[in-house]
């Protein structure tokens, strides 16, 4: 069987809580623990030091989905210094599993979109797993016409399992709502900087995924489709999701080296939601680099952009 | 009913008003909509549709190719791009030696120059006998060439789509042509072109996501499946059976998503008619 938790967090979490309490024992009672306590401190790092720094890639996969992992709203709580965010697409209604809106990001107005899922049962569902409709991504074309009739720069989040495979998703036109954005994305004459911050799902995270620079996360995936579906279609058994997610080389490392990625962004030992805060500051750093970059590299980011994506893609040339 | 199996089409459903039903001939083939006998001649005759009840059986390529374009008017461009496994990818190097040697098409997609109805323009069209008609790196930069050259000669671009689904086995490097193949799009419609995208049996996934999508006339094939996500998908996120015209072209022509659903006796000249009233739809 395939593992659908990823469970290093609670057998790290025992450990320390094991510690604490021989500690606090060593301390009432007249006994030394010491060597008892050097022992699971030893395991403890081996579990930081061997584990979290060579996760396979399915377990990354897990981690990126971490209900606890930081949302796309927390990020804009942190990441600008105000924000006001803005719904609807204008036809149909308002997609819950997209916010976008207005900040400020150093001082600098922008355009900010994600995907957004929820933390619990119930926000989940209100949020459909921040899996969108295509009103959710007529939001984002929306929003994205506005950045550039105000010459705003677009920030993006990634954080999807991918677009709503659901019955009204597809009455409504799923597949033209998100060429549309594919295409007003790459024509679009502001700077773009998106980042994956859990996992990224096929073509309805890619809608909001072609910038002028791609930041992923280091646990963090991207992925042309899941690794259960490829398991399940490729080699016709779900459970072979676990080699699957390691031949698909979707983590960040992997893009990285596919030349798709351009900076990953190391998160805390432990994953991005041991330590929200640091992850969220690291990855305001790399937009900031990235974005300033950008900026001052000047031109047409429109052209420039379009070179980007043009390189994407390996074949061989047989005459 | 017969119960010979047809791949997928035998999800197409029977119309009410079930044509006449010639029992087949051993050597002809099965309608796999109405059952009917067709002769090997008239299948010919009628491009590959059931003249009993109008069902449209797949075309590969150059079948497609002989039909749409006039004749002798092609030039096939980009023959020498191939596909390699980027990822190293389990079993994608006997598919594609599988896939070479069954169609002996080097991909999923033939591009070139080519006159349809007496005017020049650019062919994109797509085997579903080729891995499904996915997209994968040279499908995308097929495509993107293609559109790339239209814009060059200022030249009206049509494709013809057929997509099962993504290229799994090139992983991110397939995606990104969704990304891509938009681009080049976005580049052609700021110089005022044309476009015309027909969507055959069945277009699902990043196909009708990326530049099929974005035609300036999206035309079908009658019963074509079309959506992002396939049926058996839906079904399964449900937990219910869907009707089985859900995401037919008739279907997606009700919902708004195609300009226009036609029979595949008339889409030459209603495609003729589309460039004339685009005056050819050369700018240069
Ligand atoms: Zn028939």
């Amino acid at each position: 069987m395939v593992k659908r938790q990823f469970d290093y967090e609670d057998k790290y979490k025992n450990i320390q809580n094991k510690i604490r309490e021989l500690e606090e024992l060593s301390g009432t009672l007249d006994f030394d623990l010491s060597s008892e306590i050097k022992v699971l401190e030893g395991k403890l790092k081996s579990i930081r030091d061997q584990k979290y720094q060579n996760l396979t890639p399915w377990e990354k996969v897990l981690l990126a989905r971490h209900p606890e992992r930081p949302t796309t709203i927390q990020y804009l709580d942190h990441i600008c210094d105000e924000w006001i965010e803005l719904h609807g697409d204008r036809y149909y209604g308002d997609d819950p599993a997209i916010v976008g809106g207005i900040g400020t990001f150093n001082g600098m107005p922008v355009t900010v979109i994600g995907h957004q899922r929820g933390k619990d049962t119930n926000e989940n569902i209100k949020r459909n797993f921040g899996m969108p409709h295509p009103e959710g991504y007529r939001k984002v074309h929306r929003l994205l016409k506005q950045a550039e009739k105000f010459g705003r720069p677009v920030l993006t989040f990634i954080d999807t399992q991918g677009a709503y495979p659901g019955a009204g998703a597809e009455e409504r036109g799923q597949p033209v709502a998100i060429a549309q954005d594919l295409m007003l994305l790459a024509g679009l004459n502001v700077p773009i900087i998106s980042t994956v911050i859990g996992e990224g799902g096929s073509g309805g995270a890619l809608a909001l995924g072609v910038g002028d620079r791609l930041i992923m996360l280091s646990n963090s995936v991207f992925s042309v489709a899941s690794a259960e579906t490829c398991g399940s279609i490729l080699a016709k058994d779900p459970n072979r999701a676990e080699e699957m997610a390691a031949a698909l080389k979707l983590t960040a490392d992997d893009l990285k080296s596919l030349n798709i990625v351009d900076e990953v962004v190391p998160e805390p030992i432990g994953g991005a939601h041991t330590d929200p805060l640091e992850t969220i500051t690291r990855v305001k750093e790399a937009i900031a680099r990235n974005l300033y970059e950008v900026m001052e590299n000047g031109g047409s980011f429109a052209e420039q952009r379009y070179q980007r994506l043009r390189s994407m893609g390996r074949y061989n040339i047989i005459a | 009913m017969l119960k010979r199996s047809f791949g997928k089409t035998k999800y197409i459903p029977v119309p009410q008003e079930a044509l006449p039903h010639r029992p087949p001939k051993p050597d002809q083939t099965v309608c796999p909509q109405c059952a009917s006998g067709i002769s090997a001649e008239e299948l010919r005759e009628n491009f590959k549709v059931c003249p009993f009840c109008r069902y449209h059986f797949p075309m590969t390529a150059h079948e497609r190719l002989n039909w749409i374009a006039d004749p002798g008017s092609f030039e096939e461009w980009d023959t020498e791009l191939s596909s390699c496994n980027p990822l190293g990818f389990p079993g994608y190097d006997e598919k594609l030696a599988e896939a070479r040697e069954k169609t002996g098409l080097k991909e999923a997609i033939i591009t070139g120059a080519a006159r349809v109805q007496g005017y020049q323009v650019v062919l994109g069209i797509m085997d579903s006998r080729f891995l499904m008609g996915s997209m994968g790196s040279v499908v995308g930069e097929k495509i993107s060439r293609a559109v790339e050259k239209a814009i060059e000669r200022t030249c009206p671009l049509i494709t013809f789509a057929v997509a099962g689904g993504a290229r799994m086995q090139e992983g991110m490097l397939s995606l990104m042509q969704m990304a891509k193949t938009s681009a080049a799009l976005e580049r052609f419609h700021k110089q005022g072109l044309l476009y015309i995208s027909v969507m055959t049996h069945p277009t699902v996934g990043g196909v009708p996501a990326s530049f099929a999508g974005l035609g300036d006339f999206i035309i079908a094939e009658p019963g074509a499946l079309i959506g992002f996500t396939g049926p058996r998908v839906i079904e399964q996120t449900l937990g219910q059976r869907l009707p089985e015209r859900f995401q037919r072209a008739e279907f997606q022509l009700e919902h708004g998503m195609l300009d226009l659903v036609v029979d595949r006796a008339e889409l030459p000249a209603v495609i003729g008619q589309l460039l004339r009233l685009h005056l050819g739809g050369n700018h240069g």
